[in-house]
């Protein structure tokens, strides 16, 4: 490597730790500062001083401490600039950093804080989501903007009045009591998982930006259960999402084509992932055997399919049963197709379609019509089959799905038979 | 601590009839239980009593009155508390409270300082 890539290589490194632990002092601002939009000012303020400064100088020891103590002292310019009142003078002196100052301790508190303030019910769904990736991934306004698939402009101003409204309807800024918390957990929970699904889902918009918000669920996931290690959801909410992680670099293949969970090659799935995941799912199992969290037993189902060795191996039986335990705790059409797919793995295609046609609420939805089709073709209806590919592919917004299902339309037609979903 | 109107939509009837008396009960008894946090409000009467003013053209204008509000929903604001709370949580578990939470709906606003 020649030296000035080793340069570009360092500033790059340094730029990586100074955006990362600026992100981590937010939280700790926005407590000490009250104010969401000057606490991002002031740690925008510290992170250019670092960058300008640290090269020349060298990393401090503490380089939280120097961007915390730094921010604050920008955010004390900011509010006496910005607020010449009196009052608000007296506040900004406060500001300044006691001795002894315990802050760089109470980080992980800050950042729980501020996980459930951004996921407050009282805050609309689509900005919570927005705020999440703002303040707590440290996306500039505009990525996510790219990344929600929503004009910058729109963007903005969400963002914005759920700022004012944290602001003065004073939603508070702590972790919920333990009396609420499974509750308030579970919109925390929602959010992550609409942020994972966001990403693992994406085929339109700007891609690789999409496949990061992936990457950040799967951060705030394993955040959230670093701070409550022993909440089942929170251990539920990170297996889940590590397990279809560990599929990325199997799920598509080289031109981009989704590959059915049958076809993928098993090789390329992360084995980390998959045993780190496979041992929070035991754990958490332990914790709920009374009524098992939701997120725990998708992830059990995620798990058999994980620890099958090929997909003649998969253990259906087990799957069918942890669908039935599903169904106990969150019963939904969704949640009894898949039961009924999982039906046709292990009964075959004619117990399958009868689960399947059981299934009531999902006429027009997409993966319904597909998975008939598909059981269809194995019985060797093909006129049927083909009839509900057609109604499947019109019913399915996602091109590269779509064209997922000509390809299986196609393959029925030629060998009448396909491969199940 | 934040001011917070706790405006109550509920049925537009006259509270003040006697067929109402139980479910004022219900009001008298919500305003003990958190007196710590109320520092006002009050009940209305039906939108049949209320009166709309409007100025035409501007501040100085013609004074222009109509009759009602002309609501066409069925819940409409029959009266507030002012709540004086820590933040919004506590405001929400204090407008839980109020019956009208579960016969109608209660919106929980911030109040401006002046």
């Amino acid at each position: 490597m020649s030296e000035p890539d080793d340069i570009a290589a360092g500033h790059a490194a340094l730029v990586r730790v100074v955006r990362d632990e600026g992100r981590r002092v937010l939280a700790t601002l926005i407590r000490t500062v009250g104010d969401w939009q000057v606490a991002e000012d002031a740690v925008a303020d510290a992170v250019e001083r670092a960058l300008a400064t640290w090269p020349r100088t060298g990393v401090p020891e503490q380089p939280r401490a120097w961007l915390i103590v730094t921010a604050k002292r920008c955010a004390v310019d900011l509010l006496r600039r910005e607020h010449r009142r009196a009052e608000k003078e007296a506040s900004a002196m406060e500001l300044l950093p006691p001795p002894g100052d315990r802050d760089v301790d109470t980080i992980d508190d800050d950042l729980l804080r501020l996980v459930f303030t951004c996921c407050h019910p009282a805050i609309e769904p689509a900005a919570q989501v927005a705020l999440a990736l703002r303040t707590l991934c440290g996306l500039g306004t505009e990525e996510v903007a790219r990344a929600l698939l929503v004009g910058e402009a729109t963007m903005s101003k969400r963002i914005t009045r759920a700022k004012q409204k944290i602001a003065r309807a004073a939603i508070p800024y702590r972790v919920p009591d333990a009396h609420e918390l499974p509750d308030r957990l579970l919109g925390v929970a929602a959010t992550v998982y609409f942020l994972f699904n966001e990403g693992y889902s994406a085929t339109s918009g700007d891609a690789p930006l999409r496949g990061e918000l992936a990457e950040e669920a799967v951060r705030l996931a394993r955040l959230v259960h670093d701070l409550l290690p022993d909440e089942p959801t929170a251990m539920g909410l990170l297996a889940l999402l590590l397990l279809q992680h560990s599929r990325r670099d199997a799920r598509v293949d080289a031109g981009g084509r989704p590959v059915l969970l049958a076809d993928q090659d098993r090789t390329r799935w992360d084995r980390a992932q998959i045993v780190e995941a496979v041992a929070l799912v035991g754990r958490g199992l332990r914790r709920c055997p009374d009524r098992p969290d939701p997120y725990l037993t998708q992830a059990a189902i995620a798990a058999c399919h994980a620890l099958a060795p090929n997909a003649g191996a998969t253990d259906w039986d087990a799957i069918v049963s942890w669908y039935d335990v599903l169904l106990t705790v969150r019963d939904g059409p969704v949640e009894r197709l898949n039961r009924a797919v999982a039906i046709g793995e292990r009964d075959g295609p004619g117990a399958g379609l009868e689960a399947v046609d059981a299934v009531e609420g999902l006429d027009h939805y997409a993966p319904w019509l597909a998975s008939r089709a598909v059981l269809l073709a194995r019985l060797g209806r093909a006129d049927d089959a083909d009839d509900a590919f057609d109604r499947a592919i019109s019913a399915e917004a996602n091109a590269a799905r779509r064209e997922d299902l000509r390809r299986r339309r196609r393959r029925a037609r030629d060998v009448g038979d396909v491969a199940p979903t | 601590m934040t001011m917070y109107a706790a405006l109550i939509y509920a049925a537009d009837v006259d509270w003040s009839a006697p067929e109402h008396a139980d479910e004022l009960a219900e009001y008298g008894e919500f305003g003990q239980g958190a007196a710590a946090v109320i520092r006002g409000g009050a009940a209305l009467y039906p939108t049949s009593t209320a009166t709309t003013v409007r100025v035409a053209g501007g501040k100085g204008g013609d004074v222009v009155t109509g009759d009602g509000p002309y609501a066409e929903t069925k819940e409409v604001l029959t009266g507030f508390y002012l709540l004086e709370c820590s933040d919004l949580d506590e405001a929400v578990a204090t407008a839980a409270r109020i019956p009208a939470a579960w016969h109608g709906a209660v919106e929980v606003r911030p109040v401006i300082p002046m």
